[in-house]
C-alpha cells in the first residue's frame, strides 16, 4: 500500500550512495571544527535507505505539499543528514566545504536555512514530538504524508521522548514512523552502562508501538522494514541495530569516534579504511 | 474585594478562543489537563482539539509542529509550566521556527494564590521577552483579553498570552481600541508616568494616581499591555514630559515590564524609573491573590510612594 515516488532503488546503488555520503562525513569531520562522526556513521545508511528509496520528496522542491516529512531528532549527526541532501540533489555537494563555517549556512546543527530541513535539532527530545504533530497535522486534514524521525538511542533518556511516545499512541498516528539508531554508545560510554535502556522494544511496545528490531547497515532488511512500516493503527518504530563509526574499521564501537576533528593524517587513513571496506 | 462587574480574563479568553475557531477550521486548541476545554471547547469542535495530557514539554513541540503546516494553535497551560517546565521547547520549538504558535499561560504571576510558588509565575515576562521573535502580551481586564486574543490570532509569529485566573474588577469602561505595541492612556497626567501591565497593577496604578491627585500630585497612567514589542514612543514620551516613571507589575521585579522599560528608556531618554514588582523571593504563607501582592511589594501604597519618591526628588 505504500507508494512510491521512483521505482525502488538497486542495493549496488544504495550501497554506492551510502559510500559516498560517509566520505562526505569523513571530509566534514576533517574540516575546521570537525564533527560527530561515529553517530554519523551509525545513521548514514538509515539516512540513505529513507532519501533515496522511502521517502517521497522533491529536492527541487524541498517544501512539496505532498512530501513526506523528515526529522533528524539526534541532530548531532548533521553531517550524515547534510551528505545525504548534498547526494540526493538538496543542494551542491560543494557547498558541504562550508559545514560550521561562517561563510556558509550549515549550523553544526541542522537548521531551517538549508534546504530539506524542516526542524532545526540537536537539543535532545524534540524531535518525536514535532513529528507526532506533523502526524496529526496530515491525519486530521485527510492527507497522506508520512513522518520518519531518527532519534539517537542516548537521546530516549530524555522523559520528552516518552511523552510522545505515549500520545502518538493514544492519537493513533500510524502515519509516524521512528527509527532508533541503537549504537549503544552515548559519549561517556556504552548507554547500558551509563542509563540503561533495555529492554527497549518492550518499552515502545508498552506505550503502544508496533515495534521491530531491523539491521541498521542492511539495505536488503532496512529498506522493506521501512516501507512497510507506516500504516496499521499504531505509530511504527524500527529499533535499528548500528554500529557507532560503521564503515572505518578503527572508528567503531568507539566512544573515542563520538566527535572528532580529524587531522588530515587521521582523514587520510579513515577515508582509507572506508574505502577498503567497501 | 471585587465588584458584581468583575470577570476573569480566563473566561473571556476561552469564550473568544470558540468564537474564533468557529468561523477558521485552522484555529485550534491544545490542552494539557488544563480543566474545562473538553467542555467548552471539544465538545462543540473536536476535530480543532487535542489534549496531550498532563504533559507541557510535548504540547508546545506538537503545537510547533501544528503551526508549522499551517494550523494555528492556541496551546494552554499555567503560565508557570509555559515559562519553566516547557521553556526550552518553547525556545527551540517555537521561538527558533518563528512559528504562530499563541501559548497560553493561565495563573500567571500570584494569581495562583493559594498554590504556592509551585503554581506561581513571578519569571514568565523575563523568561519569555528574552526569547528572540516572542511577542508578550498581558491583558488589564476581561474584556481587553476579549481584543488581545483576536488581534494576536493572526500575528505572523509566536506569542504569549499572560492571563489571569480569578475574576477581577473592569479597568476599561468602554470598548476602547487596542493595538499590539501600543499602550492605553487611562489617564492623562503631568507630573509622572505609572506604567501597569496585568490587571491588578492598572487597577492598583489608577487607584494610586487618584491618591496622589488628592496630595496634588498629576499622575499619568499607561496600560503597558504589550511588554514585547515596548512602545517606544509612548515611553519617550512618558520619559520626555513627566519627571519619571513608575512600573507596577504581578511579576518578579527582575527582569519583567520594569526592567523592560528601563533597559528602553536608559538608552533612548534616560530618566528616573522607579520599579514597583514582586520581591526577589519566594512567598512564605497563603493568603488570595491581593494579600500575596501586597506583601510581595505590589499594592496601591507602593505605588505612591514610588511616585512621590520620583517628584520630590526633582
Amino acid at each position: 500500500m505504500t507508494v512510491h515516488a521512483e521505482a525502488p532503488t538497486g542495493l549496488f546503488e544504495l550501497e554506492r550512495r551510502a559510500l559516498a555520503v560517509r566520505e562526505s562525513i569523513l571530509a566534514i569531520g576533517a574540516g575546521p571544527i570537525g564533527t560527530h562522526v561515529g553517530g554519523s556513521l551509525s545513521a548514514a545508511d538509515i539516512l540513505v535507505a529513507l532519501y533515496f528509496d522511502v521517502l517521497r520528496i522533491r529536492p527541487e522542491e524541498p517544501r512539496w505539499d505532498g512530501r513526506d516529512h523528515f526529522i533528524l531528532s539526534k541532530g548531532h549527526a548533521s553531517a550524515a543528514l547534510y551528505s545525504t541532501l548534498a547526494e540526493r540533489g538538496f543542494f551542491p555537494r560543494e557547498e558541504l566545504d562550508t559545514y560550521g563555517t561562517a561563510s556558509g549556512r550549515l549550523m553544526a546543527h541542522p537548521t531551517l536555512s538549508v534546504p530539506g530541513i524542516e526542524f532545526a535539532t540537536g537539543s535532545l527530545g524534540h524531535g518525536l514530538s514535532l513529528g507526532v504533530g506533523l502526524a496529526l497535522a496530515a491525519k486530521r486534514g485527510l492527507r497522506d504524508n508520512r513522518v520518519f524521525v531518527v532519534l539517537g538511542d542516548g537521546e530516549l533518556q530524555e522523559g520528552s521522548n516518552w511523552e510522545a511516545a505515549m500520545s502518538a499512541a493514544h492519537l493513533g498516528v500510524d502515519n509516524l514512523v521512528a527509527i532508533v539508531d541503537r549504537n549503544r554508545l552515548q559519549i561517556s560510554g556504552s548507554t547500558e552502562d551509563r542509563m540503561g535502556l533495555e529492554p527497549l522494544t518492550d518499552k515502545w511496545r508498552a506505550f503502544g508501538w508496533n515495534a521491530s528490531v531491523v539491521d541498521g547497515h542492511d539495505f536488503a532488511e532496512l529498506v522493506p522494514a521501512l516501507r512497510d512500516a507506516p500504516g496499521g493503527g499504531r505509530p511504527a518504530v524500527l529499533i535499528a541495530d548500528t554500529v557507532k563509526g560503521r564503515g572505518v574499521r578503527h572508528l567503531e564501537h568507539r566512544k573515542q569516534g563520538h566527535y572528532a576533528k580529524l587531522s588530515p593524517a587521521a582523514y587520510e587513513r579513515a577515508l582509507a579504511a572506508l574505502r577498503a571496506a567497501a | 474585594m471585587t465588584s458584581p462587574t468583575a470577570a476573569s480574563d480566563r473566561e473571556a479568553y476561552r469564550a473568544t478562543l470558540l468564537e474564533l475557531a468557529r468561523s477558521d477550521s485552522r484555529i485550534w486548541c491544545l490542552d494539557s489537563d488544563t480543566g474545562g476545554l473538553e467542555k467548552t471547547f471539544q465538545d462543540e469542535l473536536p476535530h480543532q482539539y487535542v489534549d496531550v495530557g498532563i504533559a507541557e514539554a510535548n504540547l508546545m513541540s506538537v503545537g510547533a509542529a501544528l503551526a508549522s503546516t499551517g494550523i494555528l494553535p492556541f496551546v494552554n497551560t499555567m503560565a508557570a509550566f509555559a515559562s519553566a517546565r516547557a521553556l526550552e521547547q518553547v525556545k527551540v520549538d517555537i521561538a527558533y521556527h518563528a512559528l504562530p504558535v499563541r501559548i497560553v499561560g493561565t495563573h500567571s504571576g500570584f494569581s495562583a494564590a493559594h498554590l504556592g510558588p509551585t503554581h506561581h509565575a513571578q519569571q514568565d515576562i523575563a523568561a519569555m521577552r528574552t526569547l528572540p521573535n516572542m511577542t508578550v502580551l498581558t491583558p488589564a481586564d476581561a474584556a481587553e483579553t476579549v481584543r488581545m486574543v483576536k488581534a494576536a490570532a493572526y500575528l505572523p509569529g509566536p506569542v504569549y498570552l499572560r492571563i489571569g485566573r480569578n475574576a477581577t474588577d473592569p479597568v476599561y469602561e468602554n470598548e476602547t481600541d487596542f493595538v499590539i505595541g501600543r499602550a492605553n492612556e487611562l489617564r492623562a497626567g503631568r507630573d509622572v508616568t505609572i506604567i501597569a501591565a496585568g490587571s491588578y497593577p492598572c487597577l492598583f496604578a489608577l487607584e494610586a494616581a487618584n491618591r496622589l491627585a488628592e496630595q496634588g500630585i498629576d499622575a499619568a497612567v499607561l496600560n503597558m499591555h504589550t511588554i514585547k514589542p515596548l512602545d517606544m514612543p509612548a515611553l519617550i514620551k512618558a520619559a520626555g514630559t513627566t519627571k519619571g516613571i513608575v512600573t507596577v507589575e504581578d511579576h518578579s521585579v527582575l527582569g519583567g515590564l520594569g526592567g523592560a522599560v528601563a533597559e528602553a528608556v536608559s538608552v533612548h531618554r534616560p530618566t528616573r524609573v522607579l520599579r514597583v514588582g514582586l520581591a526577589d523571593a519566594f512567598c512564605a504563607k497563603p493568603g488570595t491573590h491581593r494579600e500575596q501582592l501586597v506583601a510581595g511589594g505590589v499594592s496601591p501604597e507602593h505605588v505612591v510612594s514610588a511616585a512621590r519618591a520620583i517628584v520630590h526628588s526633582g
